[in-house]
């Protein structure tokens, strides 16, 4: 049996998945997209039942690019039940997904989740007369508090095994009668397989693009009489076709909502009142800046604590190990090399990482990213993006590639290519690592701000030239900003263990055969032949001693790497005792802006193909040169 | 004819015509956005920046492009925010 939970963003769908996901859950790609849903399967009352959560839509028509995979997967995919999450304080607009829904008439259940919220917002809602009016089940639920979800699943559990079908609501007259005569047409054309064809009609009507293309060369009769009855209805009403399909399911959704919502006046709370600091035109602006500069002053002070006692103590354990083996032999090296690779992940990566993913998971899960898309959108528009573009840029302080991935929620193909390039050049956690345990730990914070301030100079200024020369338009912002909410430690605990199990699976191993490998090179002399390749960049152009040269190119797999090699390679973990800080400043700065690891590259080849990727990979490392040698320069001629 | 850039703060607007292509549109539609549907302005950002306006007990943030293309009409109402939609009509 499988349930497929779909409802709009900020519905707690995630949260009802999450509540039965755990035995055996895996997220796999919609067929011929990137676009990526979650599957687990469950026990429901002693029955395995598959549970697929959808990724979160506002409309099954939407310029949005995860409707189109969402929309085929409903209309094509074999499942038993629907359960559509809606958001019991946003009634009137949820309905509206729910109305699609249930055009597609399949057996349906409704989860009004969400009931605190409306309740705090000071809506009362009749549930059964919901149930009455839509014609399904509907089971209410708090998600976040775990509550009604038990209840929730053994209802959907009994609705799926009635397998009773809903049944498409009933829209104004003008549009039934368009409705019918492309529906109709639908019918008669035996080249278009067995769809449940009110929904499509509907679909073609508001001018699906998804839907459009697929008939367009298939059925193109199909697609004039379309045109023909879709002209017909904005003649008579004097509103597009779009118009007076999305208004008429506007109109039903309200008219459900006004029916079963009994309004009390709501108070205003402290999210209402924190917002109008947050939003406010004179108070936005400092508040944000204090926002981020609180969040880079905690992650390097408590980083810089707890890294200094765990450097001493490994360069304790290092000298140890050292006396254990004869010097110069190669079990030497491995020895060094896994003590060193150990060290660089345990000493100098963990204390940043972890204060910086909780910081992360914390402003994502406030709510404050929006907000942040919100006050930042005059300043992107100068760049030539818009406010949306803040969030793949923030998450890119995280890493680039879901960063790079979350492009897709921008609507328009010049701002998904143009904020692609440039969250590429945001330094990620990994670069961040390498910024503070070199740059703050040795020559101060100070330094350390310095260099995130050129590095958003530079995408400010690449931003701009990007912007000019590409064509295309951009819509502008339009954003739902939800309410703010107190994170919840469970969930912020989760999602940064989520990201440092990555860390720790996939990063530190090869971390550690990576220190591993260059100690073995070093002992067989072949590092100095790579080393001496390069030395025209790193000895000629940036300054920096010739051992360097290995790190950087383990630096393409791994920004970390960076940071452990140089370790290795320079053989101590006080850095500040072989290079001086001029080298390290210069050495940092190319760090920041050269290549973006394997990964990165990988997603962008994906987003933009891979001639694409090797032309952005290519123009960091021009840039890196660039704003490395102006570093060596400045810091030369002032300090 | 006024558009919504131009409403002022904790003023109350109407839609009565949305200009630009059916992509803006079926995106401020999903929004809950639609002809009809009484907006009000809750903050307006420096520099040109958004006007985040309240719908339907949602909040959404329109860009001044946006919103410049949102035709609205005014009735000159200062109501409170998130008040239920019989007060509103009731005040006009």
């Amino acid at each position: 049996m499988r349930f497929v939970l779909a409802g709009q963003p900020n519905s707690g769908k995630s949260s009802i998945f999450n509540s039965v996901a755990g035995y055996r859950s895996a997220t796999a790609n919609f067929p011929k997209s990137s676009i990526s849903f979650t599957a687990t399967k469950t026990l429901i009352a002693g029955r395995e039942v598959e549970v697929v959560d959808l990724p979160g839509i506002y409309s099954v028509t939407s310029s949005d690019t995860v409707a189109g995979p969402a929309e085929r997967y409903l209309l094509n995919e074999s499942y038993d039940l629907i359960v559509n999450v809606v958001d019991a304080s946003r009634l009137g607009r949820s309905l509206e997904l729910t109305l699609q829904l249930l055009g597609l008439g399949r057996p349906m259940i409704v989860a009004l989740n969400m009931m605190d919220e409306a309740r705090r917002r000071g809506v009362e809602i009749d549930h059964e007369e919901l149930s009455e009016l839509l014609g399904v089940p509907v089971v209410t639920t708090i998600s976040r508090l775990g509550r009604g979800l038990k209840r929730l699943f053994r209802e959907s559990l009994r609705h799926a095994t009635f397998a009773v079908s809903s049944t498409p609501p009933t829209y104004d007259r003008e549009v039934e009668e368009a409705v019918e005569q492309v529906r109709a047409a639908i019918d008669q054309d035996d080249s278009i397989p067995d769809i449940p064809s009110r929904f499509v009609a509907i679909k073609l009507l508001e001018g699906d693009a998804h839907l459009s293309d697929r008939f367009r060369s298939r059925a193109p009769d199909l697609m004039d009489r379309v045109a023909d009855v879709a002209n017909h209805l904005e003649e008579v009403h004097g509103w597009s076709a779009d118009q007076v399909v999305s208004g008429s399911r506007h109109a039903v959704a309200h008219s459900i909502e006004d029916r079963v919502v009994i309004h009390q006046s709501s108070k205003e709370g402290w999210r209402e009142r924190a917002d109008r600091l947050l939003l406010n035109e004179w108070t936005g602006g400092p508040l944000m800046v204090l926002i981020l500069a609180g969040f880079f002053w905690l992650v390097f002070g408590v980083g810089q604590r707890v890294e200094a006692p765990l450097v001493v103590g490994f360069n304790w354990l290092q000298g140890s190990v050292a006396e254990q083996f004869p010097p110069g032999s190669l079990t030497a090296t491995i020895a060094d090399g896994l003590v060193m690779g150990l060290a660089g992940g345990v000493a100098i990566v963990l204390p940043y990482l972890i204060p910086f993913l909780l910081g992360l998971a914390i402003l994502e899960d406030t709510g404050y990213l929006p907000r942040l898309a919100y006050i930042l959108d005059s300043f992107m528009h100068r760049i030539g993006l818009h406010g949306k573009s803040v969030l793949p840029l923030i998450l890119g302080y995280g890493c680039s590639v879901p960063a790079i991935m979350s492009t897709r929620i921008l609507e328009s193909e010049k701002d998904r290519r143009i904020t692609a390039v440039l969250t590429s050049f945001i330094p990620c956690s990994a670069r961040t690592v390498v910024i503070f345990g070199l740059v703050a730990a040795f020559m101060g914070p100070m330094w350390a701000l310095a260099i995130y301030l050129l590095n958003i100079f530079v995408i400010v200024v690449l931003g701009t030239v990007l912007a000019k020369r590409m064509k295309g338009a951009s819509p502008g912002l339009v954003l739902e900003i939800p309410d703010l909410s107190l994170p919840e430690v469970k969930t912020l605990v989760a999602k940064t263990w989520l990201a440092l199990k990555e860390f720790i699976t996939i990063a530190w191993p090869l971390l550690i055969a990576s220190s591993i490998v260059l100690g073995v090179l070093e002992w067989a002399d072949a590092a100095d032949s790579i080393n001496a390749l390069l030395s025209p960049l790193t000895v000629w152009m940036l300054g920096l001693p010739a051992a360097v040269g290995m790190t950087l190119v383990f630096g393409v797999l791994r920004k970390e790497l960076t940071l452990v090699m140089l370790v290795q390679a320079l053989g101590t973990t006080d850095i500040n005792t072989v290079m001086t800080t001029q080298q390290l400043l210069t050495f940092t700065l190319f760090v920041v802006f050269y290549v973006p690891c394997i990964a990165t590259i990988a997603v962008l080849a994906r987003q933009m193909g891979w001639r694409g990727a090797a032309a952005i990979s290519g123009f960091t490392v021009v840039v890196a040169v660039v704003v490395s040698v102006s570093g060596r320069v400045f810091y030369s001629l002032f300090f | 004819m006024m558009t919504l850039d131009t409403v002022g703060i904790k003023r109350q607007a109407r839609v009565i015509m949305i200009d630009g292509g059916q992509k803006v549109r079926s995106y401020l539609n999903t929004l809950g956005i639609h002809i009809g549907d009484w907006l009000t302005v809750v903050q307006r950002a420096p520099f040109r920046g958004p006007v985040l306006v309240e719908v339907h007990g949602t909040r959404v943030a329109l860009g001044r492009g946006v919103a410049s293309k949102i035709q609205v009409d005014m009735d000159g109402v200062v109501e409170h925010l998130s008040g239920p939609m019989e007060a509103v009509e009731a005040g006009k």
